[in-house]
């Protein structure tokens, strides 16, 4: 349904106030007796806590009060689970969720342990450095599969083990599937995903009114509603007394729909207790460790072909790192479960999955959110197998990919939502096709690589291809309202953290009112204006979202007509809505403003059951997900000399189904990229065996600039979602999820003459230097 | 991320700066560009008691000729204006291809000469440059003034010979004798990080041809600039074939470094580039000698 | 509280007084006490450079500069980079390109942008890319950001052509 708005590179609404410096972030909010909360954090990744002598920061001129999590008194907590756990047969899962300041224990580096409020943050840092915590520090987990055994020390002594979680999914008889096979590859993958490192780090400013007994809140989290309902139970307060807004967000990508964070539980409560605003700013020292993470995994895999490289069955135990708590459940390994599967037509498959407690920062989900983990084993699978069958690597994937006429396509085993991972529709050969042709794949391995090879370079191809399962329920909505200044507003739960919502969501409503995109006010992430709704994750905003706001928009439409056509005595039918407004065939006009007048008399009688207002508010909650996919191809070159790596080419074909706004989409493909690049060979996430985090600055953790983001090319497929009206399919992952299997390959190819077998990402010059020795001494020996 | 408190001081002569080294000896610090001290300070890794902040000392920012051909650089010049020299892209011609190595645009702006090579940092590309220009450091305090060889100034990991009282008013730097070729070149993770390994040459060429003279510098494998004995060892009377600078830029990762390991690269991925950098600027400064 | 120390400082053409402890940074100088918070802080170690200002004409990272150490100097901060109502091409051509998606980052990257698209006319990528290789930006992958440069050099040298 490509229109005159939907479907359009509309400019963006929000980009006037951003680029004049106007826009209200967090920490821009300054309120008359404010102050400001510094922590004490853990040294220690595992440790008793003795004592806490916290009287010489009690005495720091400017130091306003210190809390310990023995001053909390009951509000002292574990925080709720976020996400439970999926309804799979003989399950294991065991709850345990982070608490707003140690007690008795630290756990990771980086937990909050004290509190100290001050008259600014630089005092409130001074403050401390009075503090003395007396710690007997334990032996720390660190590794995931020593965790388990016998005699590791634990994370939580309760429960008598490390293993958080055990899901064992099948599909088929993978037994039976592998013993008609004619080749089967087993192999231990490890792959590491860093840390979002959104440019804004979080931060909380809570106001308690004592007079006007109101909590406004200012936070910087990807779900606003949730934290308000959260919070108002928490402080004993009444919904209606908080109001929690998400203001402009800088950059989120699934670490900031964590909840709560201590300090989300901490700020409002002192800020009631102290009858003053009170604000929080994490830095970015903080933000390595406070923020959520993802990280590692270890896969066992194997996988079981026929000769002519067709899949028969799929096999993988693997371990997960959740970090020292638990809080969002299994959704990051669920989906590196399911995502596994990718775009292929596997008729057996038998995974299972071990979450293990560590003594690290907690994991959540970060852009991709498990998903990578999955497509880089199965890719690197298939690549292996390519190879020793002697088959081209894009046949092989052809050759699987599950044909167009099965869709729907179910996979059955169980997703994130809770229900049957079934792909909704797809067509995956022409974006490998266009993929192809935009990357040169035949010309580039004929002519272009061996003539460069010749000339003493090292160039290398790398093509994947992967799904994404977006758009996931439960539900948005949204109110879409035409006031008497002609001027349309449209709210919604979800908040915003750089999706370009106000221009994507106008252009939804646009569509259907045909009312400049400028004159269209959309407010998201603020519980005063909407307060049903979950929040932006799973790239969901565009689907579960953009269909609320679809379908109240046309339902404002219908009242817009009707209201005319009252007016008119023309049946709405003959009406014709443009430019804001409504003509009738023989040349009469209403606006779209007086009609809103109209609609909401202020003297006189209406029809009984009339609802005032040109207004609606509908809500979308999608049975199951639209599943996304797309082909990523790359070129690169590497010196083994300096074991440096330069990408020279990359190609995304994507298919999200219906387009809103291509510019929009198209931005979110090359940031995904962006951080799949860093994923690929700049970030890593280092802990060293005490479980000290060794790249806790952006000297260390390597977040790639201009220089090392190469240019990226785009193509599109489109094969709409038949599950929402729109059509559309998430795309807001997507382009970070295959970056780094289709980077391996590539080195791996590039360096053919070594006979490299790489398992594992992200690589580092240092790690490709180790890598490159082993297989000399390997080829020598 | 805020810093500790301190007493600011902020003179607008040499004369008043070293004055309140003096009179504040191992509490004050000086403040030069601050790149470097700031965010150190940001993190409370360094919590000075004193700042004598020198960015008010007009006379300590200038680019000079020298008599010997060489050149001048007052310690509060900023890198920027070094990048911008005409005289250094004529005199010193090393120096001017390593500045734009240094950091970012932004940094470049505010970091000094002076403030560099008294921070010492092991993998900065000055002390490194510095060294391998044979260069000198003029050192004041109210006891008088002093000029320190560079290879001499730097002692160790953030160490230098500065007295707690002393502070850098100037860096000497002689023009690379007549046919003479130089390079420099570094490998870091990202552009702009500290390099894993940098390496700086200058070899000077005979009539004949022969390697006269060769300078080899390392930074980032070791607590200081490493200057290569070995590489002046193998080369010096030779002709500069390929085998010969191959054996030196060997011998002198084996032999004339110190690499350390970290999270970006072990020690022996260090020794490695260091071997493969040391070749590549030799091979590149003796073509440039012969070029001349 | 430690001693205080008077800075008079000009920002976007306004002459600003105020007595700050030395320790105060730039940044939390010009979005604390000047209230101009269009300067973001990202990092507060130098890498970032979201903090990015012009200081006597030249991008600085605020973040690493005392406030006592502008006093007597001109600031230009994003606020300043066009009056009120109005865009600098250089913003124009973001907002025509889409090289801004969360704009956290943004005002850093203009402040770094401003002087070099001054002053180069015809530079290649690699020297755009160079000349925003110390801002961060975590959700655009810069392609369009360098779009946008392109954009605003051709407003402004070459806006006959256009």
């Amino acid at each position: 349904m490509a229109g005159r708005y939907f479907g359009q590179p509309i400019r963006r609404n929000e980009d006037p106030a951003l680029l004049t410096g106007q826009a209200l972030f967090t920490d821009d909010v300054h309120l008359p007796g404010m102050v400001h909360v510094a922590f004490l954090r853990s040294d220690y990744a595992h440790a008793r806590i003795r004592s806490i002598d916290v009287s010489r920061a009690l005495e720091r001129p400017g130091v306003i009060g210190v809390y310990t999590a023995e001053d909390l008194g009951d509000y002292w907590q574990p925080g709720p689970l976020l996400v439970p756990p999926p309804p799979v047969e003989d399950i294991i899962f065991h709850q345990r969720t982070q608490v707003p300041l140690a007690k008795g224990k630290v756990r990771h580096v980086g937990e909050p342990v004290v509190m100290v409020v001050a008259e600014s943050r630089y005092i409130a840092e001074d403050a401390l450095e009075d503090i003395f915590v007396d710690y007997e520090p334990l032996p720390p987990v660190v590794d995931i599969e020593k965790a388990l055994e016998p005699d590791a020390p634990l994370v939580h002594e309760d429960l008598g083990t490390n293993l958080a979680a055990r899901v064992v999914q099948r599909k088929g008889d993978y037994e039976a599937a592998k013993a008609k096979a004619d080749v089967v590859i087993s192999r231990r993958f490890y792959y590491d995903h860093g840390l979002a490192a959104a440019m804004e780090n979080r931060g909380i400013v809570a106001h308690w009114d004592p007079k006007m007994q109101y909590m406004t809140i200012w936070d910087t989290t990807q779900a606003p509603v949730v934290i308000r309902n959260g919070l108002a139970r928490m402080l004993g307060l009444s919904e209606s007394q908080v109001r929690v807004i998400a203001p402009f967000i800088g950059g989120a990508f699934g670490p900031k729909i964590m909840m709560f964070y201590p300090e989300e539980v901490l700020i409002p409560w002192l800020s009631l207790k102290l009858k003053r605003p009170v604000k929080w700013i994490e830095d970015r020292r903080e933000n390595f460790f406070a923020t959520t993470h993802e990280r590692y995994q270890v896969h066992y895999a194997e996988i079981a072909l026929t000769r002519d490289g067709r899949i028969l069955g799929v096999k993988d135990r693997f371990y997960h790192d959740t970090g020292a708590y638990d809080p969002y459940g299994l959704t990051v390994p669920i989906n590196s479960q399911c995502t596994l599967l990718g775009p292929y037509d596997i008729p057996a498959y038998h995974s299972e999955m071990n979450v293990v407690f560590t003594n690290k920062t907690i994991v959540t989900p970060y852009r991709g959110a498990g998903r990578q983990h999955g497509v880089f084993v199965m890719e690197r699978l298939l690549d292996i197998a390519a190879k020793e069958l002697g088959i081209d690597r894009t046949e092989i994937r052809r050759r699987n990919f599950i044909p167009p006429d099965k869709f729907p396509y179910n996979n059955e085993v169980i997703y994130q939502d809770f229900v049957p991972l079934v792909y909704d529709s797809g067509n995956y050969e022409p974006a490998l096709e266009l993929a192809k042709k935009l990357i040169d794949y035949d010309r580039f391995l004929k002519e272009e690589q061996p003539r460069l090879r010749a000339e003493g370079k090292h160039v290398g191809l790398g093509i994947v291809a992967y799904v994404e399962g977006t758009g996931i329920g439960p539900y948005e909505g949204a109110r879409v309202q035409v006031e008497t200044t002609g001027k349309v507003n449209v709210a919604t739960g979800v908040g915003t953290q750089g999706q370009s919502h106000f221009t994507s969501f106008a252009q939804i409503v646009a569509e259907q009112l045909d009312v400049d995109v400028r004159n269209i006010r959309v407010v998201t992430g603020d519980t005063a204006e909407f307060h049903w709704g979950t929040g932006t994750f799973a790239s969901r905003g565009a689907v579960v979202a953009g269909n609320a706001i679809h379908a109240a928009a046309k339902k404002v439409r219908e009242k817009v007509l009707q209201k005319a056509s009252e007016e008119f005595g023309v049946p709405p039918e003959e009406l014709e809505l443009r430019n804001g407004y409504v003509y009738t065939q023989d040349g009469r006009s209403i606006s779209l403003a007086d009609l809103a007048v109209k609609a909401n008399p202020l003297r006189g009688a209406v029809k009984p059951g009339t609802e005032p207002g040109l207004e609606a508010t509908m809500y979308f909650g999608p049975e199951r997900g639209a599943t996304a996919s797309g082909v990523h191809a790359m070129i690169v070159e590497v010196d083994p000399e300096l074991m440096d790596v330069k990408i020279r080419k990359y190609v995304v074909v994507h298919d999200c189904g219906k387009v809103i706004n291509p510019l929009v989409v198209e931005g979110q493909i090359h940031g995904g990229v962006a951080q799949g690049v860093g994923n690929s060979f700049y970030e890593e996430i280092v802990y060293n065996e005490d479980g000290q985090l060794l790249t806790a600055s952006f000297m260390d953790y390597l977040l790639p600039t201009a220089m090392e983001v190469p240019p990226i090319e785009v193509g599109h497929v489109e094969t709409p979602s038949p599950w929402n009206e729109l059509g559309t399919k998430g795309a807001g992952e997507a382009g970070a999820i295959p970056t780094a299997a289709a980077f391996v390959q590539a080195v791996e190819d590039a360096l053919a003459d070594y006979d490299l077998e790489i398992l594992e990402a992200p690589l580092s010059p240092n790690r490709l230097f180790e890598l490159l020795k082993e297989a000399k001494q390997k080829k020598e020996g | 991320m805020k810093p500790p408190a301190f007493k600011y001081l902020a003179p607008t002569t040499v004369d008043e700066a070293v004055a309140y080294l003096a009179e504040y000896g191992y509490d004050a610090k000086p403040l030069a560009g601050g790149q470097s001290l700031i965010p150190t300070m940001n993190f409370r890794l360094a919590q000075p008691a004193v700042l004598v902040d020198l960015n008010r000392v007009q006379e300590l920012s200038y680019i000079r000729p020298a008599e010997d051909g060489g050149v001048l650089i007052g310690a509060m010049t900023r890198h920027v204006q070094v990048e911008r020299s005409d005289l250094v892209a004529q005199r010193l011609p090393l120096l001017h291809e390593t500045v734009p190595f240094i950091a970012h645009p932004q940094i470049r702006n505010r970091g000094t000469y002076g403030g560099s090579i008294s921070h010492a940092d092991p993998a900065a590309e000055l002390p490194a440059i510095t060294v391998a220009h044979r260069g000198r450091v003029q050192l004041r305090s109210t006891r008088g003034s002093r000029w320190v060889p560079a290879e001499e100034f730097f002692l160790g990991l953030f160490t230098t010979a500065l007295e707690p009282d002393e502070m850098v008013v100037e860096i000497a730097l002689p023009a690379l004798p007549p046919r003479t070729g130089w390079a420099f070149d570094e490998f870091s993770r990202r552009h702009g990080d500290f390099a894993l390994v940098g390496v700086a040459a200058a070899v000077t060429l005979s009539a004949q041809g022969r390697v006269d003279e060769v300078r080899l510098v390392f930074m980032g494998v070791g607590d200081r600039p490493m200057t290569s004995a070995a590489a002046p060892a193998v080369l010096v009377g030779q002709e500069p074939s390929d085998e010969a600078l191959e054996e030196a830029a060997q011998r002198a990762a084996q032999e004339d470094i110190d690499p350390f390991g970290d999270v970006h690269a072990s020690a022996a991925f260090r020794r490695h580039l260091a071997s493969v950098l040391a070749k590549r600027v030799l091979t590149r400064a003796v073509e440039r000698a012969q070029a001349r | 509280m430690s001693e205080l120390h008077t800075v008079r400082v000009t920002v976007n053409g306004t002459v600003y007084e105020r007595q700050v402890e030395a320790r105060m940074l730039l940044s939390d100088f010009i979005r604390h006490e000047l209230g101009l918070t269009g300067t973001h802080v990202g990092c507060e170690h130098g890498v970032c450079g979201a903090c990015t200002v012009l200081f006597d004409g030249e991008p600085v990272r605020s973040c690493l500069m005392f406030a006592v150490q502008a006093d007597g100097h001109e600031i230009m901060t994003v606020e300043g980079l066009a009056p009120e109502g109005e865009m600098h091409p250089l913003q124009e051509a973001f907002h025509e390109a889409h090289a801004l998606q969360c704009g956290f980052c943004t005002p850093g990257f203009l402040m770094t942008l401003k002087p070099f698209v001054e002053t180069h006319p015809n530079p290649t990528d690699e020297e755009i890319r160079k000349a925003i290789s110390g801002n961060l930006c975590r959700c655009t992958g810069y392609q369009h950001i360098i779009e946008a440069v392109k954009l605003a050099i051709k407003k402004i040298h070459h806006s006959d052509a256009a």
